[in-house]
């Protein structure tokens, strides 16, 4: 399962900080993620995760700390750090009102392809999703599962070396997010490094490598196996539970 | 430069698919444009005056035929007595009670003089004014035909100590206020379509959730703003050009000056109007937000115009706050070319005043707009 990840580290990070006036939504977090590897960012609400990701990512100034996305620092290159990553936040962001076609063509295009490419792109999105002739029609008017796969593959439009993805699966039936997961596999397969954040902690034990934040602290980071191991129970549920349970 | 063309070519595809959005921004500005230049007019007709005719002699009725012969009055039913004349005027029956003494020939005949009482309903007191100018010119002409039926005088036995004025208006000779106010309502029409629109353009997406997308990519700030404003900025120059149709054929506003100036300026203009409605988008969470917002403006700009009152009759402070608004330097600026013919020469203070704003205001907007916070 973990065949394709190579050693080299595609993220780095090293006490990153966020505070916003006197709060500080994340503590000094450091840990790293290889390339390629299916990395799951576990925390209950409000525990930081989302803050940190938007660091990672390049949308928020850190107020202390590194971070190294993709070989770039993400304070200083932050426009390089975008260009190699690959983004699919919680909120569904596409433009409802603008056609599955249409909206490829744009987030392409912006991403600075050629309209050769976006047009080789699109068809190989509408065989791999299965698409047919829903590609006219509005992005309103799909299903939220439709939606959500139609997002994750527009985030990997540019081919990124990283993808995050920011609950991607809320909301919809196990066997949609199992078809979800799916993508994200062969997505790895092609040594792109994912980077996800969930609630559903079966979806924790698809990943390679876990690190689950309490409070604006990573307190624990390992393997699904490994971590079960540690606290001594069955399923990455009760891992999640007993960290969390400890801090209050 | 490719990246702007996909932002345009998006955004175009949004306005053009949003129907009911389509049909207001193009109906409704046309609408206003009919509706309201037809009734923002300052015109002072239909005046309605009665008439307390106590004497009934000649020079009586020479005096009421004339105002009945004047296309501006109407006269309504003859009164009685003073008391009926207050009444009519309290319920608002009749604008201008004149009371016609019953002594009122023998004394022209007499003491060569005599008085009329004229009342005035001043709630509206530009308006009164108006009507009493009106009035004092038409008795100013019976004052002559009754000297030359009463005395039989010749009329060049009448030595006229009075000195005539005759006024000659420039520019807007037959004194239509149509002419007068189609250009402003339009300047009014092009600035809120186009500032509301980029006002809760950015913000929409903010709304949805698309904005964050945005800023995950590695598009520039400027390619971002400007393919987002230059279809609004196309918008704006359309609507205009919808407008000076309507002007033209509607209500036969004159275009002495240059068009190509027009465009010229309006061009410039809107990059103000849409800096600004990108200024109120960065600060705003919500459509809501940025629409109040932007309404507030629109309403002080709008009264401080100079649009519907004179600048010249505002206080000084008011005066001087009116030299920041953009409004203001349009309307003056589109009158002046449609309606006096001025040239690049005549307008170029207000055409430097709208180019510093713009650059002002979108050099504000756009360090504003940040793509990571």
């Amino acid at each position: 399962m973990v065949n394709h990840i190579s050693n080299e580290k595609v993220i780095e990070v090293e006490n990153l900080t966020k505070k916003f006036g006197d709060f500080t939504a994340v503590k000094g977090i450091s840990f790293h993620v290889n390339k390629g590897e299916i990395f799951g960012f576990l925390g209950a609400n409000g525990a930081g995760k989302t803050t940190a990701m938007k660091m990672l990512i390049g949308i928020s100034n850190p107020s202390s700390g590194n971070a190294n996305v993709a070989g770039f620092d993400v304070h200083t290159q932050s426009d390089e750090v975008k260009k190699s990553i690959g983004y699919m936040s919680q909120k569904f962001s596409m433009y409802d009102d603008l056609t599955v076609q249409e909206n490829i063509t744009f987030f392409g295009g912006i991403y600075g392809l050629s309209r050769k490419q976006i047009k080789k792109k699109t068809a190989e999105l509408i065989e791999e999703l299965q698409l047919g002739d829903i590609t006219k029609s509005r992005v309103g008017s799909l299903p939220l599962g439709w939606k959500q796969k139609l997002a994750f593959s527009v985030s990997l439009l540019h081919e990124p070396k990283i993808v995050f993805l920011d609950e991607p699966t809320g909301g919809v039936d196990p066997i949609t997010r199992r078809q979800f997961w799916e993508l994200i596999y062969t997505e790895a397969d092609k040594g792109t490094t994912i980077f996800v954040t969930t609630h559903y902690m079966d979806e924790a034990e698809y990943c390679d490598r876990v690190s689950i934040m309490v409070d604006g602290v990573i307190e624990a980071l390992d393997t699904p196996k490994n971590l079960k191991k540690q606290f001594d129970v069955d399923s990455m549920n009760e891992v999640f539970l007993k960290l969390a349970r400890n801090i209050e | 430069m490719r990246t702007i063309l996909f932002i345009i070519q998006k955004e175009f595809k949004q306005i053009f698919r949003d129907k009911s959005m389509l049909r207001l921004i193009f109906i409704l500005p046309i609408l206003q444009l009919l509706i309201l230049s037809n009734a923002a007019t300052f015109d002072v007709k239909n005046i309605r005056i009665s008439f307390i005719d106590s004497d009934n002699s000649i020079s009586s009725r020479v005096l009421k035929d004339k105002f009945n012969a004047n296309s501006y009055f109407s006269v309504t039913k003859e009164l009685t007595n003073p008391k009926e004349g207050l009444d009519f005027l309290q319920k608002g029956s009749t604008d201008i009670v004149i009371e016609i003494p019953n002594q009122f020939e023998k004394m022209l005949q007499n003491e060569k003089k005599a008085e009329l009482q004229i009342q005035i309903n001043a709630i509206d007191a530009a308006t009164a004014g108006v009507q009493n100018v009106y009035v004092s010119q038409i008795v100013q002409q019976v004052n002559q035909d009754i000297a030359v039926k009463i005395y039989n005088t010749t009329e060049n036995q009448i030595i006229l100590s009075r000195i005539e004025t005759i006024p000659s208006f420039w520019y807007n000779n037959t004194l239509n206020y149509k002419t007068f106010m189609v250009p402003g309502i339009l300047v009014l029409l092009v600035t809120m379509l186009t500032l509301f629109l980029s006002a809760m353009n950015i913000v929409r997406e903010k709304e949805l959730g698309t904005l964050e997308q945005i800023n995950v990519t590695p598009i520039k700030k400027y390619q971002f703003i400007i393919g987002k404003l230059f279809p609004f900025w196309v918008l704006g120059l359309i609507i205009l050009s919808v407008g000076l149709v309507i002007s033209k054929v509607v209500f036969n506003v004159p275009m002495l000056g240059s068009i190509l100036l027009v465009y010229g300026f309006t061009s410039i203009y809107l990059l103000l109007i849409l800096g600004f409605g990108l200024y109120i988008s960065n600060h705003t969470e919500t459509q809501q937000q940025a629409m109040f917002i932007a309404w507030f403006f629109m309403v002080i700009f709008i009264l401080m115009s100079g649009l519907f009152t004179p600048i010249e009759s505002m206080p000084k402070w008011a005066q001087n706050i009116t030299l920041l608004n953009p409004i203001r330097y349009f309307v003056e600026f589109i009158r002046m070319v449609l309606l006096k013919g001025a040239g690049l020469k005549e307008v170029l203070p207000n055409l430097v005043v709208i180019l510093i704003f713009a650059i002002l205001i979108n050099g504000l907007a756009v360090w504003s707009y940040k793509k990571t916070n």
